[in-house]
């Protein structure tokens, strides 16, 4: 990377926002929909983790990184559907659990994934955009998962879904007036729990590229708080699933600015520069964060709008 | 608190306990583990001798501190989830002390690290205090970024600006000169941190049960609007929480630095904030509750050792225990109110 000097700096950020913004994207879609539905799931950080851990683990013992991919799912939504289900009780709160899910989480991926720090597991294919370049960084830059592009397609389809099919109408219902929804005659628990399985599965794939494409290996460090932002950035995305598309290719940028600069023989500061996302975020929230009016977008029903 | 919703807790604290108990056995079923024989050798890892004790008292100090952090704010109606990085900023800044006081003689020396430990911490998660009043911030979120962005401010320091090249095994700040450090309790393995938080305990409990200022905090926490009608200064008591929440986990990472290891490293990133949420909810949000639920958490990752050298499980496990405990209690909220222990007058 060092014949590119600062241009290196520069494509390896670019190349970052689209090689590290996936998990963001994947958990705050699935934040979105939760959300959308009028309730708020912080365990989506816990989810991330223990999807990466299954995923990895799956993909290890099955050799078919797609299985594992699946099987994330699957967990997030096993995880969605607890978290629904203790939500639907009466004061039960939902911020609360969403920390308990996050610790248990992670705990839970810790300990079942003990035994897949060391073996390897096969990666997910790339599409490589970037075939056309004789530059080794600008190739890598372009290096894209599969999973990106499904992100990028599932982002304004989330939108159009939300917005003109009954299901959207449904969720939004309940999540801006739920006694509406219930005069209505729709199940406002159970909607609620859907949301959050489907925000939980979307979530433990988010967690499934983190262990098979990048930086895919399984280990202890490997979410450290990216799943917590990613919901912190459906605030600034105001709820817009194409919205939070942009959101997290910011993020990725700024995850990739540390790495970026060490490329280049910047190596003081390093752990500043690693800070560099969860100052980004307190920013935006304190940007996009007002006490005089509701947020634009924000489902009325939600704990953290209120 | 009345008996009867003394009672209440107690009766569904216990039964969240026995649910995470048989969850846990469930998981050592699977290892094909007999879940008798793991109960019994957490209970002995936790309380079973003088020295499990010792260490169990050890493990609970830092938890009644970080505790107090998600404890007091609760009282105003907030969320805060930011002990973890609060310690962290709390035992940064008395290593800075530290090195600054060197030639302040011990006592006084003592005194003024743990002050600017305790300040350090209130100012960190007073941060979040103030977005959360003047911005609309969520504070949960802010103090989990604020959590991670202490951890940053850690590695960055500690590998570069105060690094002590002596140390070679990790990196690590320069040490506190011995003179400002506090040992054990005499006659014991435990340190003085206990201490600390009992009193800590103690002194938040009378602050939130017997003065004006605890009786407002609560009105806050109960009703914003209320609190709004009665003219109650409400920006100053946020502020108030979260600062004082703060300075009791930056208390504990005085004393993770002058009591146990004389200086800052990853050492004081071992999930004693995260641990520290869990017991507040344990204990309702209650000081006293507090000092006596550490224990019990504290006596969990003291067996944790244990439980790695008799089953070989990963040490992960009690982060599993605690995690199905966390859930129980919370679903457990919902049967307040609900249960009929002690007939309503």
């Amino acid at each position: 990377m060092m014949e590119l000097g600062w241009w290196g700096v520069l494509v390896a950020v670019a190349g970052g926002a689209v090689r590290v913004s996936t998990p963001y994207l994947f958990v705050s879609l699935g934040e979105t929909l939760t959300e959308k539905s009028g309730r708020v799931n912080l365990g989506l950080e816990g989810t991330l983790v223990l999807g990466a851990m299954s995923a990895y683990g799956v993909a290890h013992l099955s050799g078919s990184p797609w299985l594992g991919v699946l099987v994330a799912g699957v967990a997030g939504a096993a995880f969605g559907l607890v978290h629904g289900a203790v939500c639907s009780l009466a004061r039960v709160n939902d911020i609360a659990m969403g920390i308990a899910l996050f610790l248990l989480g992670t705990g839970l991926a810790f300990y079942l994934g003990k035994p897949f720090i060391e073996p390897v597991a096969p990666r997910l294919p790339h599409l490589a955009f970037g075939a056309w370049s004789d530059s080794p960084p600008v190739r890598a830059a372009l290096d894209v998962s599969p999973l990106f592009v499904a992100g990028a397609v599932l982002a304004p389809a989330l939108r159009w879904a939300l917005g003109n099919t009954k299901w959207g109408l449904v969720v939004r219902t309940v999540g801006d007036n739920s006694d509406a929804a219930k005069a209505l005659g729709w199940p406002v628990s159970l909607v609620r729990t859907l949301a959050t399985m489907a925000g939980g599965f979307l979530a433990g794939v988010g967690g499934s590229f983190l262990s098979l494409h990048y930086p895919g290996t399984w280990n202890e460090a490997l979410s450290s708080g990216q799943g917590l932002m990613a919901i912190a950035l459906v605030i600034f995305a105001r709820w817009d699933p194409v919205a939070c598309f942009y959101a997290s290719l910011l993020f990725g940028g700024a995850t990739a600015l540390g790495p970026a600069l060490q490329s280049v023989g910047v190596t003081t500061n390093y752990y500043l520069y690693g800070a560099a996302p969860y100052v980004l975020t307190l920013g935006l929230l304190v940007y996009s964060s007002s006490t005089k009016h509701t947020l634009v977008g924000a489902p009325s029903e939600l704990t953290i709008s209120r | 608190m009345t008996l009867r919703s003394s009672v209440e807790t107690a009766a569904i604290s216990t039964a969240a306990v026995l649910v995470a108990l048989l969850l846990f056995g469930g998981f050592a079923v699977v290892r094909g583990l007999d879940p008798l024989e793991v109960y019994r050798v957490l209970y002995l890892g936790a309380f079973g001798s003088w020295f499990a004790v010792q260490n169990t008292l050890t493990q609970a100090a830092p938890l009644m501190l970080t505790a107090l952090c998600t404890a007091v704010p609760a009282r105003a109606g907030l969320l805060v989830i930011g002990g973890e990085g609060a310690l962290v900023m709390g035992g940064l800044a008395t290593v800075l002390a530290g090195v600054l006081l060197a030639n302040v003689p011990g006592p006084p020396g003592i005194a003024l690290l743990c002050a600017t430990g305790a300040v350090a911490g209130g100012l960190w998660v007073g941060v979040a205090g103030a977005l959360r009043h003047w911005r609309g911030v969520n504070e949960t979120i802010s103090t989990l970024l604020l959590n991670y962005i202490a951890i940053a401010v850690l590695n960055h320091l500690i590998t570069g600006p105060i690094r002590d090249f002596d140390q070679v095994l990790k990196p690590a700040s320069w040490s506190v000169g011995e003179h400002l450090r506090i040992g054990d309790v005499p006659g014991t393995s435990i340190h003085w941190g206990l201490v600390f938080g009992v009193a800590a305990c103690a002194l938040l409990w009378v602050l939130m049960r017997g003065t004006t200022f605890g009786f407002a905090v609560d009105i806050l926490g109960g009703n914003v609007r209320a609190a709004r009608m009665a003219g109650l200064p409400i920006g100053a008591m946020v502020l108030v929480a979260c600062f004082l929440g703060g300075a009791a986990a930056g208390l504990a990472g005085a004393v993770e630095v002058i009591a146990v290891h004389g200086f800052a490293s990853s050492s004081l990133v071992v999930g004693y904030g995260y641990a520290g949420i869990l017991v507040a909810f344990l204990a309702r949000q209650n000081p006293l509750a507090i000092a006596f639920v550490s224990v019990l958490l504290g006596g969990i990752s003291a067996s944790g050792g244990l439980l790695q050298r008799r089953f070989g499980l990963p040490d992960a496990a009690t982060l599993v225990l605690r995690g199905f405990l966390f859930v129980a209690v919370l679903a457990g909220s919902t049967l307040y109110g609900r249960l009929r222990i002690v007939r309503r007058p």
